[in-house]
C-alpha cells in the first residue's frame, strides 16, 4: 500500500483508547439485510457487539449505519414497508423474530436521538414516563429513580432545583443529557446513539463524550458518528459501513492507525465522505 | 456561438440615461397609483366594520341594562329581558361542544396517526372538509329531518346535535393538522422508552399539540356560538322561558332573528343588546384562541 495513504486523520493518540480485550458478545449480528421497500439498505451484516463495550459506527452518509441501529431496537417497525431478514441474537433471543414484544425489547434496548427530543412535560416526568411504561413504583421509590437516573446523566446538579418545571426550558446539551437520563431510568442492558452530539455545542459534546465512558461501565453501547475524532475517543471498537456493508470491524486503535481495507483508509483520511 | 471578446461588449445600443429616467418615472407612477388603490380598499373594509361596530356598541348599549340578564323573554312592552336565550344559547352550544369535540379529536387523530396513505384517509378528509365549507342551514334541515321529525317536535337536543355536527370538522381539521406538526423524532424518541402506540399518542401528541387543538375548540365554538340557520330548523327559539332540553329552546341568534323584524321598540332594542353580547362573546373567544395559539408558538 502506498505510504501517502498511511497518514490517519489527526487524532490526539493520548487520549485514543489503547486496545482492549472486548469479552463476551451481548449482541451478535449475523447476515442481516434490511429492506427499504425494494432498496437493499444492509447487505448480509455480520457484526458482535461486546458488552460493556463501545462500539462506534462510521461510514459516509447513506451507508446504513444509522439503519443498523434502527434495527437493533425495532424502530423499523413503525414504518410498513421496511423489513430485516437475518438474525440478531440477544440473550439467546433473535429479536428481529416478528414474536418477539417490540415494547419489552426496547426497555433493554433504549436509544438515544440525534437531536434532544425532550417530551412536552417537567424533568421529573419526563424520567418517570419511560419508568411507568414498565415498573410500578411509589412516589419515593420514583423520586429516588429520578435522583438516580439524572445522577448517573450527570445532569442532577443543574436539574435538581427544578424538577418540576418544563424541560423544554433546558438548554440543548442539557436537554439531551436528560434524554440519557431518561433511557437509563428505564434499566436497559444496551444503549443505542445516533449521533448524539451533531446537535451540541464542543462543551455540551464533551460532557456527553464523558458521560458515554462512564455509562460503558454498566451498559452495552453502540455509537454512530460522523465525527472520526469522537469514534476514537469513545469507541472501544469501530465499524466502518460503506453502501450497506459492513467494510471492517476492529479496535478503535486499529481501525484509525492501521486500517487492512483500502476504502477505511481512504474515508478515515478524508478522501471522500 | 460568440467569441469570447464579443461577450464582454454589450449587445444592443447603449444605456440611455433619459430612457432609464423615464422608465424609473413610470414604475414610481404605478407603484403610487397600486398603493393608494390597496390604503382606498382598507379603508372602506375598515369603515364598514367600524360603522358596524359603533352601530352595535351605540344601540347595544342603548338597550344594556341588568334586567336584560334577569329577566325572561316577555311579550312586547312587558319589560323583558334575555335569560332564557343567553342560557339557553349557553346550554345547546355546551352540549354541542360536548358532543361534537371528542368525535372530532377522534377522527382527527385517525387520520393523522392511523389512516396515513390509506383509502378512508383521503375519503374520511373529503368528507370532513365539504362538511366544513357546507351551508350550515343544510345541516339545520338535515338534522329536522333526522331528529326533529322523528320525535315529533323542535327540541333543545336537536339543536345540540345540529351544532356539534358543526362542530365536528372544524376540530377534526385543527387536531390533524396539530398532530401532523410532531416532528417524528419526539414520535419515535417515545417509542423507543418501550412505550405503545396508543401512550405515545395520548400522553405525549397530545401534550405536545395542547394549544393548537385547544385554538381549534375555542375557535369552533366561537363558530356555533353565532350560528342561527342551524337552531331555526330544530331548537326552534321559545319565547316561553323553558330549559327542557325535549322543547323547544331559546337561544340568542334565534331571538335576534325573532326580535330584530318586529315592530315592537323594546323588543328590537334587545335585539341589539343580543347582538352585542354574541359579538364580544365570539371576540373575547376569538383572542383567547389566538394567545393560546401565540403562547404555543
Amino acid at each position: 500500500m502506498a505510504s501517502d495513504h498511511t497518514e490517519p486523520v489527526k487524532l490526539d493518540s493520548s487520549r485514543m483508547r489503547s486496545e482492549t480485550a472486548l469479552g463476551a458478545e451481548k449482541i451478535t449480528i449475523r447476515n442481516l439485510d434490511f429492506f427499504y421497500a425494494d432498496n437493499r439498505a444492509l447487505k448480509a451484516i455480520n457484526l458482535d457487539l461486546p458488552e460493556k463495550r463501545v462500539t462506534g459506527m462510521i461510514g459516509p452518509s447513506g451507508c446504513g449505519k444509522s439503519t443498523l441501529l434502527r434495527v437493533l431496537n425495532r424502530m423499523y417497525d413503525l414504518y410498513p414497508g421496511q423489513r430485516a431478514t437475518g438474525e440478531v441474537m440477544m440473550d439467546g433471543e433473535n429479536i428481529i423474530a416478528p414474536s418477539v414484544d417490540v415494547n419489552h425489547l426496547r426497555s433493554k434496548i433504549g436509544m438515544v436521538f440525534q437531536k434532544p427530543t425532550p417530551f412536552p412535560m417537567t424533568i421529573y416526568e419526563n424520567i418517570a414516563f419511560g419508568v411507568r411504561l414498565h415498573e410500578k413504583l411509589s412516589k419515593s421509590q420514583m423520586d429516588e429513580r429520578v435522583e438516580w437516573s439524572l445522577t448517573r446523566a450527570a445532569i442532577w446538579g443543574e436539574a435538581k432545583d427544578r424538577l418540576n418545571t418544563s424541560a423544554m426550558g433546558l438548554s440543548g446539551g442539557q436537554q439531551q443529557r436528560l434524554c440519557i437520563a431518561r433511557t437509563i431510568a428505564v434499566h436497559p442492558d444496551v444503549i443505542l446513539f445516533d449521533e448524539p452530539t451533531s446537535a451540541l455545542d464542543p462543551i455540551s459534546t464533551l460532557k456527553v463524550e464523558e458521560l458515554i465512558d462512564e455509562l460503558k461501565h454498566e451498559f452495552t453501547i453502540a455509537i454512530v458518528t460522523h465525527n472520526m475524532q469522537q469514534a476514537a475517543r469513545c469507541a472501544d471498537q469501530v465499524a466502518f459501513f460503506y453502501l450497506g456493508e459492513m467494510v471492517e470491524v476492529g479496535s478503535a486503535a486499529q481501525i484509525f492507525t492501521a486500517p487492512k481495507q483500502k476504502r477505511t483508509q481512504e474515508y478515515i483520511t478524508g478522501r471522500f465522505g | 456561438m460568440s467569441a469570447p471578446s464579443a461577450a464582454l461588449s454589450q449587445p444592443g445600443p447603449g444605456k440611455d440615461v433619459g430612457v432609464a429616467d423615464l422608465l424609473g418615472r413610470q414604475r414610481a407612477r404605478r407603484n403610487t397609483t397600486v398603493k393608494a388603490l390597496c390604503v382606498l380598499s382598507t379603508v372602506i373594509g375598515l369603515v364598514l366594520l367600524a360603522s358596524i361596530l359603533a352601530t352595535l356598541i351605540y344601540l347595544g348599549f342603548n338597550g344594556l341594562s341588568l334586567r336584560v340578564f334577569t329577566e325572561q323573554t316577555l311579550p312586547a312592552g312587558s319589560n323583558g329581558g334575555l335569560q332564557n336565550a343567553i342560557i339557553g344559547s349557553l346550554i345547546q352550544t355546551a352540549i354541542g361542544t360536548a358532543i361534537g369535540t371528542p368525535i372530532g379529536l377522534m377522527v382527527g387523530t385517525y387520520l393523522a396517526e392511523y389512516a396515513r396513505g390509506s383509502l378512508l384517509d383521503n375519503a374520511i378528509r373529503f368528507v370532513s372538509d365539504v362538511l366544513l365549507s357546507a351551508p350550515s342551514i343544510l345541516i339545520g334541515l338535515f338534522v329536522y329531518e333526522i331528529v326533529v321529525l322523528n320525535t315529533g317536535g323542535f327540541s333543545g337536543w336537536a339543536g345540540s346535535i345540529a351544532l356539534a355536527i358543526i362542530v365536528i370538522p372544524i376540530v377534526v381539521r385543527t387536531t390533524e393538522d396539530m398532530l401532523r406538526l410532531i416532528p417524528t423524532a419526539l414520535r419515535e424518541a417515545t417509542v423507543a422508552l418501550g412505550a405503545p402506540k396508543w401512550k405515545m399518542i395520548t400522553q405525549v401528541c397530545y401534550r405536545a399539540a395542547r394549544e393548537g387543538i385547544l385554538t381549534g375548540i375555542l375557535l369552533a365554538i366561537a363558530r356555533v356560538a353565532g350560528e342561527t340557520a342551524p337552531l331555526l330548523f330544530t331548537s326552534f327559539g321559545n319565547l316561553n322561558p323553558s330549559y327542557n332540553l325535549n322543547d323547544a329552546m331559546a337561544s340568542l341568534p334565534t331571538t335576534i332573528y325573532a326580535y330584530a323584524s318586529s315592530a315592537y321598540r323594546d323588543w328590537v332594542d334587545l335585539a341589539w343588546v343580543a347582538s352585542m353580547l354574541i359579538t364580544f362573546g365570539v371576540l373575547g373567544l376569538n383572542i383567547a384562541a389566538r394567545s393560546l395559539l401565540r403562547r404555543s408558538n
